[in-house]
This record gives C-alpha cells, structure tokens and sequence, in this order.
C-alpha cells in the first residue's frame, strides 16, 4: 500500500458514490438501534427499490443527539430526521429530489454549532464496516506520511507539540508518556489500547469503537511506530459486542489492505493487532490490573512505580493509551501538532467528547473544544433540563468524580478547572441531575459502585468502601448521627490517602464533593429525618420526627 | 522433557471442539485462559467444574488460579441461565432514571433477587454496570436485545410474554 494507491481508492469510493443521486445516512448506534433502526434501515432499502430511486442507504455510527433517534440525515442536502420509524421510510424516499418531510425534519443547530468535532469528525458519515469509507476519508492518511515521511522521534515531537493529554481521564501528557516508551530499551515492545469503558454513564468509547474504528486501529499503529511496538491489544469490554465486533472486522480489513501486518507500506515497520476480551471488572480500566488482565489473570492493580511505559506487558516496556486518545492521533499527525494545540484552553488542548445523559433535553454524544463553560454544554447543547424542573448538579467523572452545583455552571471545562471543584475529567461520562435527584442518595450509589468493583487487594479500598457504604445508608435511610457523619469525612481522607490505586484514591470524591455542596442534604437526612429531593424512603425506616420539635 | 499433551475432551460435545480452537490458537499460553473462559462461556451459556478443570489442565494453570479468576470477573457465571434472561441496566444514567424501580418490581414480579433464576428456569434477572445506552436511560436487554426508555409496564408485558411460553 501507497500513497498514490490510497488516494485510488478514496477515488473510487468517490465515484461509487457519485453514481447514486442521494445519500440517506441512518445511525446504527446502540442508542437507535434499540429504538429499531434496523427496520427502519431494511424499510428504507424497499422503499427506494419500490419507487425506483438511485439511492445509497448507509448504515453509519453515532450521529450526537441520541434523544431524537432513530437519525437519518439525508445527503448532499444534510438534511436531519429525528424519531424516525419504518413507516416514515416511503415519505423520506418520496421526498428525496424535492421538499423534505416537514413533520420529521429536526433542527439541532444550536445543539451542533457549539460543538468542534475531531474525534468523531467520520462518525455518522462513514459504514464503520467498510475500510474504504474510511480511507475516502483520509484515513490511513497519517500513517503512511509517517511512516515514509517521518521518523518516529518526529512522531512523538509532534504529539508532544500538540499538548494531548490522557483522555482516560488522568490527563497524563500523552506526548511525554510516548517519549518515555520510545526510550525504553529491550527488543519488545507493546502498545495497549484500553477499551475498557467501566465507567457507569459515558459511551464515548463505544462509540468510537463501533462508529470509526479504523480510526483507532491507525492511532495504535502510528503509536506502534512512534515508540518501537510490533505488537498491539486492545482491552475491549465484554459488554460491548458490536464493538468487539466492528473491531475485529476493521484489523481484518486493515491486514487484508497491508495497513497491518509485516512491512507496512514496503516499510520494515511491523505491526499487529489482537483483541482482548474484558470481563466485568471495573478496577480493569487501571493500567496495571487491566495489563494483568490481559495476561490472563485477575486484574489486581500493582504498585508503581515500576511503570508499564518501564515493565508493563510480560514484562516489557508497554504504551497504554484510552481509545479516544488514540483516535485523535491520526488528525493530529495529518494536520500538525499546532493545529490541535490552537483548540482549546492554555493547559488542556483540543476537544473533549462527553456523553450527556441524565435530566436533559438533548441526550448523547457531544465533542466540544476544551475550556467551553458547562452552561454552553447543559443549556445550549444540551438544550436544558426537561418538563420544568430546575438543574441540581452536573456529575463528571463517575465513581471517581464529583458533583457540581448548579451554581458553578460558568466553570471553563478543563483538566485543571474540574479538579479544582473537587470532581475530575474522568473518561466523559456527563451526568446531569434535577430536583427529583437526592444527592446522599446518588452518592450512596457511587460508593456501592466502588464497593462492589473493589478488587480486595487493599484494605483501605475493600473494608473501606464498605464502612462507607454502611454510614451513607444508615444516613439514607434516616438513622445516621452528625458524629458519623464525621467519621464518614474521616474514612473519606484514608482510603484517599492510603488505597494502592485510583479505584480506592478516587472512590471518596463523590461523598467529597456532595459533602462540599450540598451538606445541607446531609444535615436534612440526619437532623430532620427527610430527603429533600424525596427519593430516600426514610418514613418507612424512622418515623418521621416533626421540623419544629427538633427546632 | 517430553512435550506437553493436553487432556482429552471431557465429552464429543461439538463445543469442546470451539473451546479446544482457541486454546489452539493461542499456542495453549497461559495468557489464554480468559479468552478461553470467555469461549467456554459463550458455547455453553456458564462454566461448571469440569469446564474449568478442563481449561485448567489444557494449559497448566493451578486450578485454584483459573477458579479465582472465574470467580474475579462478573462477567463469568458458575449457573446455567435461565431460558430467558432480563438485564437491567444499572448504570449512572439509568439510575439517576428510575433504574432501581425497575429492578424492584421484576424481582417482586419474579419473586427472585437480582442475579438468580426462577426456579422453574425459565427467567434468570441480572443486572448490568452499564451497556452503554445511558441516552436512553433507562435500558433493560431481553435476551439481550437492548429496549431503552423502558418503562416498569413494558417490561412486566416482556416478562408475561416468557412465563407463559
């Protein structure tokens, strides 16, 4: 594979595509396919058979605003239907070459114009299954100017030039992270893709798994090439078979095409792709467990250092990388280190895909430049809380983030910004919550998350999620005391200190961060025996204890 | 030192075969033993004790080893499904949605707790971290077929439709 011979193919793509008169796109992501995208899909096909109508019907991945599916988005006119059903199929065919069909056309522009779109720039324009879709794209794009162009110290300057940082959610500068693998010595080498998405609340990964998966295929092999790997795994849940699937089809692909394989691009570059399945662990998504997991063991995180860029993978000098790094690998590469570090804010760069679920209008996947407030994101994008109640807090960073009130919605969003709130980054997942939420109960939640996921390896994480556990129901529940809830912040700052490894650092941040904002619950459940938001059901534990007696 | 023979097939089951595969295909390594699991599972829907002796023995690993790393992952189940299974989801998302609800009333419906099956085996209740589907919460997988904004009454119809099979 060449140059020249990518660009004949994104050629021919282009002219297979030019011989249809319109193009109808219909999003086959989870989220409407579960609402029956996939009769609708088989619907339209006989519709544009019956009315004889040159049409290309495309199964593509994730289009954003999954409340409004099943999307169809109808070329070259780009125009959007939302809630679309099979019965809709032969007035959106009848349609095509004149007015479009009024009642289903939807009008998210100010749900997209916030948004800047990097990573999913392909997603619900390409089949995912479809390799040339991709290179017609640009794809592969990157990797060949490298790997002819480039050395593989160039490779990493200029991921080190773009300011990338983690998108897992640690914020590690990814280009420093590449620069310590490439130094590493030893004949071995391995790049690791973690696919692992545990964190309750975000898709953002699978989405890019299953809507663009060359895109993460090529993050790996140019990181392959940039650090000295041969061979590469991506850790992928078992929860996520289509993704596991489009994956395995996509490496099938890349090796058929020679992107993957021995002497890429009549290069002696060298790269191969395994999958690995994961197995419902959460504690997983830490680098060290989820290398143990690999190995085929319990993923039992160890200690660091030595880190796995030192000894990661049987022992070797291993990069591990979250997929939405990777797929911003690719255009970085393409179009320069300081094209990236132009969007965003002073010390995060780039664009950040958040999963926006939760009591808002506009569910789904948004990608908006770092450094964007939270206000733009929860009431431009997001389009509001629904049905006329009013914002309580926006959670970001799962189990291992916080809760931020209403009041801050003006905060930058950025690494730094969200962990001086007290929540984090975290992989994505944006959770936003209302009146109706009880936030002692949404932390109750988190803890029994962590408790549950806690790999036993260390005490403060095992006996100590658990303890917590055991006071925030007790204060659910109506029977905590004040001196416990002390004791709760005590417990809190000991597992943050003494745990081995982020599930137990990380684990206190919800409480934490509910405690900082909205202690008043705390003092509501204890004091007063009565959940503001009426979600705890204390009555049925305690009977309820008159406000004025207590005051 | 004589090359290693693995053991025989526990029975000419034809799945044995699709286990043995990927055993196989990975050169019988170690590192294997997941991905093994994750066939033996998927062929035969759990893992019971001659599955994972089995495993254990084809390659070399301490059976206490492999029976921990069974029993580390949820995902691994040691009981045959039911015929039927509901899998709600519980992740943030559909939480924050009334997951919890949902769970209640199926498992005062099924008269089970989460994670076991009717005792006639027809209906196993399970519940997920996350599928994934958090925009539109809250979801519930029949059979594993995801259905989202589910409502307590569509699965209740869901689980009629499967007890009077």
């Amino acid at each position: 594979m060449t140059i020249e011979e990518l660009e004949q193919i994104a050629q021919s793509v282009s002219q297979e595509n030019a011989k249809f008169d319109f193009e109808v796109n219909v999003c086959m992501d989870l989220a409407c396919a579960s609402q029956g995208a996939e009769k609708l899909r088989d619907a339209l096909v006989k519709s544009a058979e019956a009315q004889g109508k040159n049409v290309l019907i495309r199964r593509t991945g994730c289009m954003g605003p999954c409340s409004s599916g099943p999307l169809v988005r109808v070329d070259p006119d780009d125009v959007l239907y939302k809630r679309v059903k099979s019965d809709n199929a032969e007035a959106i065919v009848s349609s095509l070459g004149g007015e479009p069909v009024p009642e289903l056309q939807c009008d998210l522009s100010d749900h997209f114009d916030k948004q800047v779109r990097v990573v999913l720039e392909n997603a619900g324009h390409i089949d995912p299954e479809k390799i040339d879709d991709y290179i017609a794209h640009d794809g592969y794009k990157a990797l060949l100017t490298a790997l002819t162009e480039m050395t593989p110290n160039g490779v990493v300057h200029r991921i080190t030039e773009s300011g990338l940082r983690g998108r897992g959610g640690g914020g590690y500068p990814t280009g420093l992270k590449w620069g310590t693998v490439a130094k590493a010595g030893g004949d071995m080498k391995y790049v690791v893709c973690n696919g692992d998405e545990g964190d309750p609340g975000a898709f953002m990964d699978r989405s890019v798994m299953e809507g663009d998966p060359h895109r993460v295929i090529e993050g790996m092999a140019l990181a392959a090439y940039a650090v000295g790997a041969s061979k590469g795994f991506i850790y992928v849940r078992a929860e996520y078979p289509v993704a596991v699937a489009r994956l395995t089809t996509g490496i099938r692909e890349a090796r058929r095409r020679g992107l993957l394989g021995t002497g890429i691009c009549g290069t002696t570059f060298s790269f191969d792709i395994e999958i690995r399945l994961g197995a419902g662990a959460f504690v997983c998504g830490e680098e060290t467990a989820l290398l143990a997991s690999i190995e085929g063991k319990r993923g039992t995180p160890k200690p660091r250092p030595p880190y796995p860029a030192v000894s990661g993978l049987f022992g070797k000098p291993t990069l591990i990388n979250n997929v939405e790094t990777y797929a911003n690998i690719a255009p970085i590469v393409r179009n320069g280190g300081k094209w990236f570090a132009n969007m965003g804010s002073d010390r995060s760069k780039g664009t950040k895909v958040f999963a926006l679920t939760g009591k808002i209008t506009h569910t789904g996947l948004v990608e908006v430049p770092m450094g964007i407030k939270l206000r733009e994101i929860i009431e431009v994008i997001g389009g509001g809380v629904p049905d006329g109640h009013t914002l309580k807090a926006v959670q970001t960073g799962g189990p291992s983030g916080g809760c931020i009130p209403a009041e801050m919605l003006d905060l930058g969003v950025s690494y730094d910004a969200l962990m001086k709130v007290g929540s984090i980054m975290g992989s994505g997942g944006m959770i936003v919550m209302d009146d109706t939420s009880c936030m002692v109960n949404v932390a109750r939640f988190f803890i029994e998350f962590c408790m549950t996921e806690s790999c036993g390896k260390c005490i403060p994480c095992r006996a100590g999620t658990a303890q917590m556990h055991t006071l925030l129901t007790r204060i659910c529940e109506g029977r905590g005391t004040m001196e416990e809830l002390d004791l709760l912040v005590d417990l809190c700052g000991t597992i943050k200190e003494t745990s081995l490894c982020g599930l137990g650092q990380t684990a206190p941040n919800p409480v934490l961060s509910t405690l900082k904002y909205f202690k008043n619950e705390y003092i509501e459940h204890i004091v007063n025996k009565r959940c503001p938001a009426g979600v705890c059901n204390i009555e049925a534990a305690v009977p309820a204890v008159p406000t004025e007696v207590l005051a | 030192m004589s090359a290693f023979t693995p053991p025989p097939l526990p029975s000419d089951d034809k799945r044995w075969k699709i286990v043995n595969g990927t055993m196989r295909k990975n050169g019988f390594a170690r590192h294997a033993l997941i991905e093994t699991l994750h066939t033996v599972q998927s062929s035969f829907g759990y893992l019971d004790d001659d599955a994972i002796t089995f495993v254990a023995r084809s390659l070399r690993v301490p059976l206490s080893q492999a029976y921990g790393v069974v029993t580390f992952y949820h995902y691994f189940s040691l009981k045959p499904p039911g015929k039927h299974t509901l899998t709600v989801c519980a992740g943030t998302a559909c939480y924050i949605k009334g997951a919890d609800k949902l769970i209640a009333t199926a498992e005062k419906r099924l008269g089970i707790p989460q994670g076991q099956t009717t005792s006639d085996g027809k209906i196993s209740l399970m519940v997920a971290r996350c599928v994934g589907a958090c925009s539109r919460a809250p979801v519930a997988l029949s059979d594993g077929e995801v259905a989202g904004e589910m409502t307590g009454e569509q699965m209740l119809e869901q689980l009629e439709r499967w007890a009077v099979e």
